[in-house]
């Protein structure tokens, strides 16, 4: 019992510690304010937001940015700045847990692959190299046009193509770990499978695997409103920021509030995401300017 | 050597025959058939039938991929559903076109992106390094259709400098495109150049660590002599495995661009064929994207191989 009570606090320690670190670098700190910022947006908005999202006005079509609506109105008199704060919330949480979804079964089926070896292993890498050579905008799209364009359907199908690049990561470094005398002599005290897994490989792959699943999420988050903005994502008249970006396009001549408003909001967390992600990389000691956005 | 050319294309072959058993199942698998989704409503008796008899969806599925994959391998697609037009013929100069841009902002941003990570390496953490790293972010972070997007805003409509949307045919020449392909590849090369600059600069900062750098300095070796000497060749080599897959990855990236572009080439077709559930244009596309896909990487994998003979052995492994 005392033993577990001491690992636990050990893990909070470590979580804290790496905060830390990644907050001691201006970056590191400027993509966590920024990113908290967004998740804190995103849960709270409906809660204050001045107008209602869908409302049409045809007397407010394209008003600049006033006193009353802040970032102007677009083309059917809807509140921009209403759909930018509320822009996000889709998009984190279809891709928050696309990459939970990714990090779980690339994970798993990586450590599976690296472990078992040889045939098995060989097939399995070979299904992964053909998958990366489909390029995701068209696996996507075919995936989003066939079965609809439902978070039911984009959670599954983002988590599932992003997961492909993660079980070469995994592999990879479960066959880092996997010579290692501590595995030889685990199994030569007879532990099973599982446990050794969970208790040998799992902490020292783990890593590698979380600061991949964060790479992922941005990558995803990019690979989704590139969905909504080619009209695949999300549908109207969910606020969502590559959708109006995409509606916006049109009329940016005259109206640019309408479509500098969601970029801003989208530029804005994908940035955040990355230096998050690039900050949580180098206080775990993992380069990730080496690889290459698969 | 040569065992291991031959190894490396062949891998090449089976994972685009699997491309082509993925798409041709996924096709299958996923509900309708091409016949239901381009009749939709009308989908029944003798107008089905006729479909089917047309298509020759009327045989066992393993016969059709025979007699497709059997097409593909002399460069014949078979028809469109839509157009009832050879899918060669549809697909030729989109190609042309598509690889006209794509080439053009590999040939740009390959350059740059070396001068900016040689850069940004040798004067690591100093100005140089600071404002030509934070400029990397912001531009690898953006995905393209915001960045095309914002480049028109301001390039097109604001200064009024060049043409915001590409007017020109399908079947146009080289010398017609050039002119109007600026903004795009401005766009499309900018998040790949970022990309190339990050891993040139964190390899080259690698091989300035390495012990023959370090002995190097020691005995006195020139400053600039050492790095086109000795750093560069060494940390250039890892790098072309690296750009080879950022190139591919592009690939999605010149899909989006054309669209915000409404340039001629691949991108407008991949999602007019998808909207119109054109299900033989878009097995024929994953082919065509999967092929140029593992091309790259094959040209990347030799080169590399030819051109470091330590590599030989590591290649072997993997």
């Amino acid at each position: 019992m005392i033993k577990k009570k001491e690992k636990q606090k050990n893990t909070f320690e470590k979580i804290y510690e790496v905060i830390k670190t990644m907050a001691s670098k201006p970056s590191g700190l400027i993509g966590l304010i920024i990113l908290i910022f967004h998740v804190i947006l995103a849960i709270t908005s409906p809660l204050y937001v001045p107008y209602d999202y869908k409302a049409i006005d045809p007397t407010l079509m394209l008003t600049p940015p006033s006193s009353e609506f802040w970032f102007g109105t677009d083309s059917l008199g809807r509140d921009v700045f209403t759909r930018t704060i509320l822009g996000g919330r889709t998009a984190l949480t279809v891709t928050f847990f696309g990459s939970l979804i990714a990090l779980l079964w690339g994970g798993s089926l990586g450590i599976f692959c690296g472990l078992v070896g040889g045939k098995i292993d060989d097939i399995v890498m070979r299904i992964i190299d053909a998958f990366l050579s489909i390029p995701w905008i068209l696996a996507m799209l075919l995936i989003v046009s066939l079965l609809g364009t439902t978070t039911l359907v984009l959670i599954p199908a983002l988590g599932f193509f992003y997961g492909k690049g993660i079980v070469r990561v995994a592999r990879a470094a479960t066959h880092d770990v996997i010579a290692k005398d501590f595995i030889v002599s685990a199994r030569a005290r007879g532990h099973s499978n599982m446990s050794i897994i969970w208790n040998e490989i799992l902490p020292n792959v783990r890593d590698a695997i979380m600061v991949e699943g964060a790479m992922r999420w941005s990558w995803m988050l990019l690979g989704f409103s590139s969905l909504s903005f080619l009209g695949f994502g999300v549908s109207p008249p969910t606020p969502d920021w590559g959708l109006m970006i995409s509606n916006a396009r049109g009329l940016m001549s005259f109206a640019y509030w309408a479509v500098l408003a969601p970029i801003f909001g989208l530029s804005s967390l994908i940035i955040g995401i990355n230096l998050t992600a690039d900050a949580f990389a180098k206080a775990l000691g993992i380069d990730r300017s080496t690889k290459a956005p698969v | 050597m040569f065992f291991l050319v031959i190894k490396r294309i062949l891998l090449g072959l089976i994972t685009l025959f699997i491309v082509s058993l993925i798409t041709f199942a996924g096709v299958e698998v996923l509900p309708g058939d091409a016949c239901t989704t381009y009749l939709e409503r009308q989908a029944f008796g003798e107008a089905l039938e006729a479909c089917y008899q047309r298509l020759g969806l009327n045989v066992p599925a393993y016969e059709r991929y025979i007699s497709w994959a059997w097409g593909v391998l002399q460069g014949d697609f078979g028809y469109s559903l839509s157009g009832e037009m050879k899918i060669n013929e549809v697909l030729g100069p989109k190609v042309k076109n598509s690889l006209v841009l794509a080439s053009a902002s590999i040939l740009i941003g390959i350059p740059i992106a070396l001068l900016l990570g040689i850069i940004t390496a040798l004067w690591r953490d100093r100005l140089p390094d600071i404002i030509i790293s934070t400029v990397t972010i912001f531009s690898m972070t953006i995905p393209e259709f915001i960045s095309a997007t914002l480049l028109i805003l301001i390039v097109a409509i604001w200064l009024e400098w060049l043409p915001g949307i590409v007017i020109v045919p399908t079947d146009a020449s080289i010398y017609e495109l050039l002119p109007n392909i600026i903004l795009p590849v401005i766009a499309i090369s900018m998040i790949m150049t970022a990309h190339m600059a990050r891993m040139v600069r964190s390899s080259v900062i690698q091989v300035m660590a390495s012990d023959y750098v370090q002995m190097a300095i020691l005995k006195g070796v020139p400053y600039w002599k050492m790095v086109f000497r000795h750093v560069l060749p060494n940390a250039l080599l890892p790098a072309i495995n690296v750009v080879a897959l950022t190139i591919a990855w592009l690939l999605g990236g010149v899909v989006v661009t054309e669209v915000v572009f409404n340039y001629p080439g691949l991108g407008r077709l991949v999602i007019e064929s998808i909207s119109n559930r054109d299900l033989p244009v878009v097995q024929a596309l994953a082919i065509i994207l999967a092929s140029i896909y593992v091309g790259i990487n094959l040209i990347a994998d030799l080169t590399t191989l030819m051109l470091n003979p330590r590599l030989k052995s590591l290649q072997i492994k993997k």
